[in-house]
Order: structure tokens, then C-alpha cells, then sequence
């Protein structure tokens, strides 16, 4: 899903038949991606996460930045988040005790597992807190932004996957 | 003096009243009762300067209200994270500061950001005078 277009790997002189073909099986990956449930494409696709659904964690999480997704850290990561809100990444994010507990449910409930190719490699106590601090974030992205991007006004924060990301509100990060 | 007479002008008094704070909006409620707790009437003035000035105490990213909502209050501001906030000047957002709840838990948050501290009612009362007016 990450290798690049390249249209002129098939070479000058047969164009056709091999360019019908490619926008064949590129129809049927849509038709695919389409068809299939989130959770299920989860499962095989490089950046598919189920979304955030919840609304009192899209209203909350989502004030200030998008709401990611609960399976971009691991339980541990999102227990420590959600314990130290007051000072959260440089600014008070503190809730009440009710909501707070009922967010961090949801985000433990929808972690990562331990071991899958996002919490791989990553300590488990917890203490990457950033989800572009964790291996699999660093990999994703190494070679595939082009210098200076983040500090783009337009984009102003690794934060803000919708500047690239179009359709990461409904949990796809594919398009890249 | 019959009953009726006595209640009458009661009655009255009553319609004002709830005829005022009708008009007067959950905003104007909200001022007053920030005001009212401070013991002073709130001042537009003040509130620019607050509102504008550069703070000690509080977290670094976030010395100034300025730095996340921007210098003009009727434009909209822009999060860290980079995600924009709707204006807080009232003629661009006339929901600004009609909601308690919502209104408390954003100078909680804010003030611990911006000075390290919750602010006053006295503080809150004339940062939403100011923003009231524009």
C-alpha cells in the first residue's frame, strides 16, 4: 500500500492491456476496501483503525486535536494519558472523574494488543505517550514526507493527520 | 386593601423580571454572576489587556491567551495540535459563552495553561465583557 505509483514500470509499447488491468485491480482493492467491515480490513491493511465512534471520546479527545484512534497505543500508553491530563503534552486537558474514566475504558478497550505492528516494539510500562514517538509511527512515515512538512503552517504539528491524511476521521490512513 | 390588590403589583414585578432575564440572554446571566462574585462590575478594558498580555506561571507553550486563540477575537485561533478554534469575539460567534458549564471548564483548563492558576471571577467576568463587545 506505501510503494509508490509507478506507471512507467510496465515499460513503453504495451501500455494498454497492462494499464486496464492495473485499474482493474485497483477498482477491485476499492470495491475491497469498500465492502469490507473496518475491523475486518483492519486485520490485513497497512493503516486502517476503527475510528473514533464514541461520542463522548470524539467530543472530548477531538476538542483540540482529531480524536485518534484507540488502537494507535497500547492500554498501558493510554492509561498514563489519561492519568496525567492536567499537564497533557504542555496544556491542562483535565476532565471530571466520571468522563475521564469513561473515555479511558473506551481507549483500553480499543488499544493495541501487545506484539501487532503497532504496539511491536514498544515498551510495555507505558511510557511512549506520543503516537508519533512509537516505532511504528516513525516507520510509516521515514521517507514518505518530504522535508519541512510538519513545520508547514498548513500543517503545524505531526498532530494534525487531517492535513494529509484526508479521510483519517473515518479511521483511514492510506492515502500516502 | 383586598388580596388581590396586594398580589398585583407582585405580579408585575414578577413579569419583569423574568421578562429581563429573557432578553437579557444566559450570557448577561453568566456576567452578572461572575461580576456579582467578584463584588465589582466588570470591565471590557481589563478583560483586553488579560486577555492579550503575556503570563508567568503557567505552562510554556502557553503564555498568552493570544497564543492559541490568536490577537484578533474575531478570527478563528488554531490549537497546538493544529486544529482551528472558533473565534471568541461574540459578533463571529454569537454561542460563545452561553454555555456554564462549557464556559468553566475552559477557564479551568486555560488558566492552569496560560498562568498556572484558575483565574477569578473578577478575571472571568471582564475577559467576557470585552469578548461580549466584540
Amino acid at each position: 500500500m506505501h510503494r509508490p505509483f509507478r506507471p512507467t514500470r510496465f515499460g513503453p509499447g504495451r501500455p494498454d492491456i497492462l494499464g486496464i488491468l492495473a485499474g482493474a485491480s485497483a477498482a477491485a482493492a476499492l470495491a475491497m476496501a469498500i465492502l469490507l467491515p473496518v475491523e475486518t480490513a483492519s486485520a490485513d491493511s497497512e493503516a486502517r483503525f476503527r475510528p473514533v465512534d464514541d461520542p463522548k471520546v470524539k467530543a472530548e479527545c477531538g476538542a483540540c486535536h482529531m480524536a485518534f484512534p484507540a488502537g494507535m497505543l497500547p492500554a498501558a500508553s493510554w492509561q498514563r494519558i489519561m492519568a496525567g491530563l492536567p499537564d497533557h503534552f504542555g496544556e491542562d486537558a483535565s476532565l471530571d472523574d466520571a468522563a475521564r474514566r469513561e473515555i479511558a475504558d473506551w481507549l483500553v478497550a480499543g488499544a493495541a494488543r501487545p506484539g501487532s505492528r503497532v504496539a511491536g516494539g514498544m515498551p510495555a510500562d507505558g511510557t511512549v505517550l506520543r503516537i508519533t514517538d512509537t516505532p511504528w509511527w516513525i516507520r510509516e512515515h521515514r521517507g514518505e514526507v518530504r522535508p519541512g512538512a510538519f513545520e508547514d503552517p498548513k500543517v503545524g504539528s505531526k498532530a494534525n493527520c487531517t492535513a494529509c491524511h484526508r479521510d483519517a476521521a473515518r479511521g483511514n490512513f492510506d492515502d500516502d | 386593601m383586598t388580596r388581590s390588590r396586594l398580589l398585583a403589583p407582585l405580579a408585575v414585578t414578577a413579569a419583569l423580571v423574568a421578562g429581563t432575564a429573557l432578553a437579557a440572554g444566559p450570557r448577561d446571566t453568566l456576567l452578572a454572576g461572575y461580576a456579582a462574585a467578584a463584588g465589582a462590575p466588570a470591565s471590557a478594558a481589563r478583560g483586553e489587556a488579560f486577555f492579550t498580555a503575556t503570563h508567568a506561571g503557567g505552562k510554556p507553550d502557553t503564555p498568552s491567551c493570544t497564543a492559541c486563540h490568536g490577537t484578533d477575537p474575531r478570527s478563528a485561533g488554531r490549537t497546538r495540535a493544529g486544529k482551528p478554534i472558533e473565534p471568541m469575539a461574540v459578533s463571529a460567534n454569537p454561542a460563545r459563552f452561553t454555555d456554564p458549564d462549557k464556559v468553566e471548564k475552559w477557564f479551568r483548563r486555560n488558566c492552569n495553561s496560560v498562568l498556572g492558576r484558575e483565574c477569578s471571577a473578577a478575571e472571568k467576568a471582564d475577559v467576557i465583557a470585552w469578548l461580549a463587545g466584540r
